[in-house]
């Protein structure tokens, strides 16, 4: 993931939702851009520094994009920010991190969530009994139950499209390049040589999941 | 509208999937268990430990303890969203997952329970089929009661002192090794919080202790305040008896061999609760102490979203009260009622504490989930994880334990040790 490739369109959420045939307008997604916006710090009338803020969203997981300026808070509404006080700002797309010690597998009491041997994680739609542990023991969010299924849901990273050769249909689908997927295992893969020789970070390292997607000027506010 | 969506209120920034997914059900999970696991506790104090003042509500708690046990099930059964795969967890257990030892664990208390239940009840199982066989005339009743009786007895009929010392042995050793797998039945529904590492309020190795000790105390707590039901019922029973058979123990005998049996038995639960309420204490005190990098996050929603709940309801009226209760000289029936339904309260709000509580903020640090619990079903799933889910859980127990003292009695019965 390059944040500084990514401009929010979203177009990779609304791949995502029609290749993997996700509710169009079911509050959950697979895959989700979030957008940070981070405020100057400021000097009050009495000459108090009041710090700057981060502010995020992503309304319905930006598959829209991100049409207003106004910032969605949920439950407290929307959020104006005057564009003098915005020290930077930036999006973050969100996907499975298919990690390599998969919290979400070890809790699965019944093996209904699984690593492939080439390190995706997915999950048997026809043995989950839809305790919820696994969307629990992930720190990512990334996993919801399916609208119709009522099983464990999550990204696949597109299985069925990888194993044949093609990319995901997010990647294939992101006009600026923020996306790309590549075989870690391969040193001669583009993207293998992305993480290797530049500076790249990954989500959430304290839990020692071992994520596997990597970002590209990553910034301390992402969360 | 997804699974968690009708009942979720979010603010500020929570992930797009994030919901309350762990609901009112996943709040009774511990909470009964905690109960059947209390009850069972109770019980071997007497049968292990040899405490003879709590000899009349030791086999009360044991009956109450094998009606807890179906029910113990029932919420995770309410809360699955595919219950028919419910039996996957025994049939092909993952056992890296906390959960998948549930069948193990589930089935060997049961069937420790049952077996103990067996023990302490054969001789009057075999008396009562002796009476019954010796009768000319039997009614339909009677030939299903004695149908019934006989399977129980499973045609083991000796009960010389010699046969009836051996039940009394057997009682003691399957009450031993049911005292460490009460406690692991319970430790590890701590455990499968505690080992979450995704979510920063959960997880803490005290987790499955303060679990085991919470239990213990709700367990005794509920067998108090059923016995003293249980008691007045008796006791209006034989008031309207006693006018047909004097020799009934008089309105005066029963009341004080209750506040008896409910001192003694006060006295155990104001021990575990001192144990409870100091690891819950340590565990927060060590989280402000340390605050690591998700007690800004926790601060806002210990101390400020959730006050009321933690230190209002569970920590004032759940456990300082009820504390300040049982240790004020002469204990009377009434105050004991209070203080017992207030500590079952308390132990059901840390519950919601710990589960809900647990869920009130996002994996993101940057936002809060409000759980809105559902009153009225309007769909099946809004009763299965609503108000009326949950009081189905609660009710259940005390209708399996009026069917289970229909066949084995709890009062006036000889046993065998």
């Amino acid at each position: 993931m390059d944040i500084h490739k990514c401009v929010g369109c979203g177009l990779c959420v609304k791949a995502c939702k029609i290749e993997n045939d996700v509710d169009w307008d079911a509050n959950v997604t697979r895959t989700w851009v979030e957008r940070y916006v981070v405020t100057k710090g400021s000097r009050d009338k009495d000459g108090n520094i009041k710090p700057g803020e981060t502010l995020i969203d992503s309304p319905k997981g930006a598959r829209d994009g991100f049409t207003s300026q106004k910032i969605d808070q949920a439950h407290m509404g929307l959020k104006e920010v005057n564009p003098d006080e915005i020290a930077k700002a930036f999006f973050v797309p969100k996907l499975c991190n298919h990690c390599e010690n998969p919290p979400c597998v070890q809790v699965c009491p019944v093996g209904a969530t699984y690593q492939t041997e080439d390190g995706v994680v997915l999950v048997d739609r026809t043995w989950c009994i839809g305790c919820g542990y696994c969307v629990m023991g992930c720190p990512y969010g990334v996993r919801y139950f399916h609208p119709t299924l009522h099983v464990a849901e999550k990204c696949t990273l597109c299985y069925h499209r990888l194993s044949q050769g093609m990319k995901t249909a997010c990647v294939d689908a992101c006009p600026f390049g923020a996306r790309r997927v590549g075989n870690i295992r391969d040193p001669e893969d583009p993207v293998t040589k992305i993480i290797t020789s530049e500076q790249v970070n990954v989500l959430k390292e304290e839990f020692g999941t071992k994520p596997q997607v990597f970002y590209l000027g990553s910034s301390m506010e992402v969360k | 509208m997804v699974h968690g969506e009708a009942w979720t209120l979010k603010e500020f920034f929570v992930y797009p999937n994030e919901y309350i997914y762990w609901s009112i059900q996943i709040v009774m999970y511990p909470f009964m268990t905690g109960l059947v696991a209390g009850a069972f506790v109770l019980s071997s104090l007497y049968h292990v430990f040899g405490v003879k003042q709590l000899k009349d509500i030791a086999r009360f708690a044991l009956v109450f303890s094998l009606a807890l046990l179906p029910v113990a099930m029932m919420p995770l059964m309410l809360h699955l969203q595919q219950p028919q795969r419910g039996i996957y967890v025994m049939m092909t257990p993952h056992f890296t997952s906390a959960i998948a030892a549930f069948g193990i664990v589930f089935t060997t208390y049961g069937l420790i329970v049952a077996s103990e239940i067996w023990f302490v009840y054969r001789q009057f199982i075999v008396e009562t089929v002796l009476d019954l066989r010796a009768k000319q005339q039997r009614s339909t009743i009677e030939s299903l009661q004695l149908l019934l009786y006989s399977t129980l007895s499973m045609g083991a009929m000796d009960i010389s002192p010699e046969a009836l010392h051996k039940d009394e042995k057997a009682v003691g050793i399957l009450a031993g090794i049911g005292i460490p797998v009460a406690c692991f039945l319970h430790g590890y529904a701590g455990f499968i919080f505690g080992s979450v590492k995704a979510n920063a309020l959960w997880m803490t190795p005290l987790m499955p202790v303060i679990f085991i000790c919470s239990a213990v105390v709700s367990g005794i707590a509920l067998c108090i305040v059923t016995y003293i039901v249980t008691m007045e019922l008796r006791k209006l029973i034989y008031k309207w008896k006693r006018k047909n058979n004097p020799r009934l123990p008089s309105t005066e005998e029963l009341k004080s061999a209750e506040l008896l049996t409910v001192t003694m038995t006060a006295k155990y639960l104001v021990m575990f609760l001192v144990l409870a309420i100091t690891l819950e204490l340590l565990d927060l005190i060590f989280r402000t102490y340390t605050a690591v990098k998700s007690w800004d996050i926790l601060r806002a929603v210990i101390y400020e979203r959730d006050f009321f709940k933690i230190f209002i309801l569970q920590y004032g009226l759940g456990n300082a009260v009820p504390f300040i209760i049982f240790l004020r000289k002469g204990l009377t029936i009434p105050r004991a009622v209070v203080g017992t339904l207030l500590v079952l309260m308390g132990v059901f709000m840390m519950r919601w504490n710990v589960v809900i509580g647990g869920q009130a903020f996002s994996a993101s640090f940057s936002g809060f989930m409000e759980y809105q619990l559902p009153i009225w079903p309007s769909s099946i799933e809004l009763f299965k994880e609503g108000l009326f889910g949950a009081l189905s859980v609660i009710i259940t127990p005390f209708v399996l334990f009026f069917i289970v003292t229909r066949v084995l009695p709890v009062f006036g019965v000889k046993d065998s040790h």
